[in-house]
C-alpha cells in the first residue's frame, strides 16, 4: 500500500502510476472481482455512460444509459453477482485492453485521467462484441491511496446497436 | 410456413394457440412489410424533435429513411429521403437546421418545404423535365395527436385519430402530467439491437405476467432501498390487485395498474432520496389543483403501458419512455427509445425524472436488459424447433368473465387478433366475444 507521502503533491503521481492504476481496475472487472472494484472506489463515486449522441453531457438533464451514485453503483454490484441478474448470467467474458493514457489535470486533491479502451466480451450462444471507446477517471487520493471519484465511459459507436446492452460494469 | 394457420384462437373452448413459425419465418416479415407496415399509421417523430423553422431529423419509419423537418413556414413535413434524380439520399446528418437540403451526387437541391431548388446543368435537361413535379416526395399521409406525428404510407385510411381509437384517453393522461399539455423528448435517445422478432417486444412491453421471474433482482434493488414492493392481497393474483388488461381497439391495448413503485409524477419512493420528496410532492399539488383530486390521482398514482399498434410503446410507470422498433429481419429488431417529461418541468423535477428512468429503463438499467436476454432466448429456443413444437400458449385469463389482469393475456391476444386479421384478411369473431 503506498503510503500518504507517495502521493503527497501533483508531482507525486506519474502517469504510470495511474496506468498500474488503471490496469489494476481492468484486471478486477475482467476476473468479475467485484467486491474488490468497490474496494477502490471513494465513497460518493459515479458511474457514468452517456448516451452516445451526447457524450460530454450532464445526467442532470440528459438521459444516459447508466448514471450511477455510489448507491446505485452497489445495487448493480449486487445484482450482477446475483444468478438472477439474467443478462449477465452466465457472466459474460470480458477482456479490456487500455491504452493511450493520458494525465488531463492533477493537483494535491485529485488527478483527471483519460484513456483509450476497447472491452472484448464473449458470451456463450448470445450476444458478443467489442465496446470501443475512452474512459475519464477522476481519482482522488484517499488516505495516500488513488480512488475513483468518478468515471466517465463515453462509447465511441454512433449507436448502440448490435451491442445490444451494457449489462456488465463497462 | 407451415400449413397451420397463424392462430387458434377459440375462447369458447379456452384455447389460444400461437404458431411460432409468424416469430421465424422470413416471408412472414416479408407479407408484414405490406400488410401492416405499409397500412397503419406509424410512428414517425415528436413535434419537440424540431422547434423552429428549418429543423429537421433523420431516422426511419415503417422502414423507409425519411427527414422529419420544420419548413420555413412551420409547417410540419415528413420527406422520403431520396434524392428525385437517381436516388440519394439527400439527408445524412442525423439533426439540424438548414433551408435547403442538397444532394451531393449531381448537386440537386431543395429547398426545406421539399420543392426542387436548383439543377446544375439544367440546360441538358428536354422540354418535359418539370422542376415542379420533381420535388421531395412526402409520406401520403402524416398527422399529429397531442404532439405525437404518424405517418401512414396507405393514402385511403381513416385519420389518425380515429385510427388509435381507445388509445388517445392513455395518451391524454400521459400528456396530462404537463400543465401545458406540452411533451418534450429529452436528449439521450437509446438505440440498440435485440436478436429477436419484433413482435417479442410488443408482448414483452406490456406483459406483467414476467415481473417477478424475469425482474426479481430489480424487486430486491427496490426493496433494498426501502421501498414496499408487497405485492397487494388477493388469491392467484400475479401483480398487483387492480391492474387490468383493457383492448382499446384496432389492436391497441393496454395494462393499466395502480402504481406501487413509484412514479417522478408524482408519487414519491425513498429511492429518489429526501431531497427530491418535496419536488414530487408539489408537482402532485399541481396536479390537484389543475385536473381535481380525482384525475390528479389518476394521473400521479396509476402505471400504464399503452401499445399503439403496431410498433409504438409509452411506457409511464418509473418515468415516461416512448418506445419503437423495427424488424431488420425475422430475428433482429432495432429499438430506438426516448425519455419525455413535460416542457415547463424544473430542472430539479427532470433530474428525478431522468434518475426514476435509470432504475428500471434502458440498455444499462436494471431490468430491461433482462427483457432483451429473455428475448433472444425465446428467438433461440424457438428458430430450430418449430416442426417439434410448433405452438406457444397464450390463454391466461381466457376463462374469466370481465375484467382481465394486468398478468392475464389478453392484451397479447388483442394484438395477435389484429395482427392475424391484416396478415390474412380474416374477420375476427373472437375479438367481440372475450
Ligand atoms: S442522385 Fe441526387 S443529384 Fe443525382
Ligand atoms: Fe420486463
Amino acid at each position: 500500500m503506498a503510503s500518504a507521502q507517495t502521493y503527497a503533491g501533483a508531482a507525486a503521481v506519474t502517469r504510470s502510476e495511474v496506468e498500474d492504476f488503471l490496469y489494476e481496475e481492468a484486471a478486477l472487472l475482467d476476473a468479475w472481482n467485484l467486491d474488490g472494484w468497490l474496494e477502490i472506489l471513494s465513497d460518493d463515486a459515479r458511474y457514468l455512460v452517456p448516451p452516445n449522441e451526447a457524450p460530454d453531457a450532464d445526467p442532470d438533464d440528459t438521459l444516459f444509459i447508466i448514471a450511477d451514485d455510489i448507491h446505485r453503483i452497489r445495487s448493480r454490484v449486487k445484482r450482477l453477482k446475483s444468478p438472477d441478474a439474467h443478462a449477465e448470467y452466465p457472466p459474460s467474458r470480458t477482456r479490456r485492453l487500455i491504452t493511450n493514457v493520458r494525465i488531463l489535470d492533477s493537483s494535491d486533491s485529485h488527478l483527471t485521467a483519460t484513456s483509450n479502451f476497447s472491452v472484448h466480451r464473449f458470451r456463450r450462444g448470445g450476444r458478443g462484441g467489442v465496446y470501443v471507446g475512452r474512459y475519464i477517471h477522476r481519482l482522488v487520493r484517499d488516505s495516500g491511496v488513488l480512488k475513483i471519484a468518478e468515471r466517465r465511459v463515453i462509447l465511441d459507436a454512433e449507436e448502440l446497436g448490435a451491442l445490444g446492452a451494457v449489462s456488465f460494469i463497462l | 410456413m407451415n400449413k397451420q394457420p397463424y392462430i387458434i384462437d377459440n375462447p369458447a373452448e379456452n384455447d389460444f394457440r400461437l404458431n411460432r413459425q409468424a416469430l421465424v419465418d422470413p416471408d412472414v416479415l416479408t407479407l408484414e412489410k405490406s400488410c401492416i407496415f405499409d397500412t397503419c399509421w406509424v410512428y414517425a417523430g415528436h413535434d419537440s424533435e424540431v422547434t423552429k423553422p428549418g429543423d429537421f431529423v433523420t431516422r426511419t419509419v415503417a422502414g423507409r429513411p425519411v427527414i422529419m423537418a420544420r419548413d420555413s413556414n412551420s409547417e410540419m413535413r415528413l420527406f422520403l429521403n431520396t434524392c428525385r434524380h437517381r436516388g440519394a439520399k439527400v439527408c445524412r446528418e442525423r439533426s439540424g437546421n438548414t433551408k435547403r437540403f442538397y444532394c451531393f451526387y449531381h448537386g440537386w437541391s431543395y429547398d426545406n418545404d421539399g420543392a426542387l431548388a436548383a439543377v446544375p446543368g439544367d440546360d441538358a435537361y428536354p422540354d418535359s423535365f418539370d422542376r415542379s413535379e420533381l420535388g421531395l416526395t412526402e409520406a401520403p399521409r402524416f398527422e399529429q395527436y397531442q404532439g405525437f406525428w404518424f405517418a401512414c404510407f396507405d393514402p385511403s385510411v381513416p385519420d389518425l385519430e380515429t385510427y388509435l381509437a381507445g388509445a388517445k384517453e392513455y395518451i391524454d393522461l400521459v400528456v396530462d402530467q404537463s400543465p401545458s399539455g406540452t411533451m418534450e423528448i429529452i436528449t439521450g435517445v437509446q438505440e440498440y439491437d435485440v436478436e429477436a422478432n419484433w413482435k417479442l417486444l410488443v408482448e414483452n412491453s406490456f406483459d406483467d405476467y414476467h415481473l417477478h421471474s424475469t425482474h426479481s433482482t430489480w424487486l430486491e434493488y427496490m426493496k433494498d432501498a426501502g421501498v414496499n414492493i408487497r405485492v397487494p392481497n388477493g388469491k392467484g393474483l400475479v401483480l398487483p390487485k387492480r391492474g387490468i388488461g383493457r383492448n382499446l381497439g384496432n389492436g391497441h391495448a393496454v395494462i393499466d395498474n395502480l402504481n406501487f413503485r413509484g412514479r417522478p409524477v408524482a408519487t414519491w419512493i425513498s429511492i429518489y432520496g429526501e431531497d427530491a420528496k418535496p419536488i414530487v410532492e408539489s408537482a402532485k399539488a399541481e396536479l390537484v389543483e389543475r385536473l381535481g383530486e380525482e384525475r390528479a390521482e389518476r394521473v400521479a398514482n396509476t402505471n400504464r403501458n399503452l401499445f399503439v399498434f403496431p410498433n409504438l410503446m409509452i411506457n409511464d410507470g418509473s418515468s415516461v419512455t416512448v418506445r419503437t422498433f423495427w424488424p431488420a429481419a425475422a430475428d433482429r429488431m432495432e429499438v430506438t427509445a426516448w425519455a419525455v417529461g413535460p416542457v415547463e418541468e424544473s430542472p430539479e423535477m427532470r433530474k428525478v425524472r431522468l434518475d426514476a428512468f435509470l432504475t428500471f429503463y434502458g440498455p444499462g438499467g436494471f431490468a430491461t436488459p433482462d427483457d432483451v436476454e429473455a428475448l433472444m432466448q425465446v428467438q433461440q429456443g424457438i428458430a430450430e424447433t418449430v416442426s417439434e413444437v410448433p405452438w406457444s400458449v397464450m390463454t391466461r385469463g381466457i376463462a374469466k368473465e370481465g375484467e382481465q389482469l394486468n398478468s392475464d393475456e389478453l392484451h397479447l391476444r388483442t394484438f395477435w387478433r389484429r395482427w392475424n386479421e391484416l396478415m390474412t384478411g380474416a374477420e375476427n369473431s373472437a375479438q367481440a366475444s372475450e
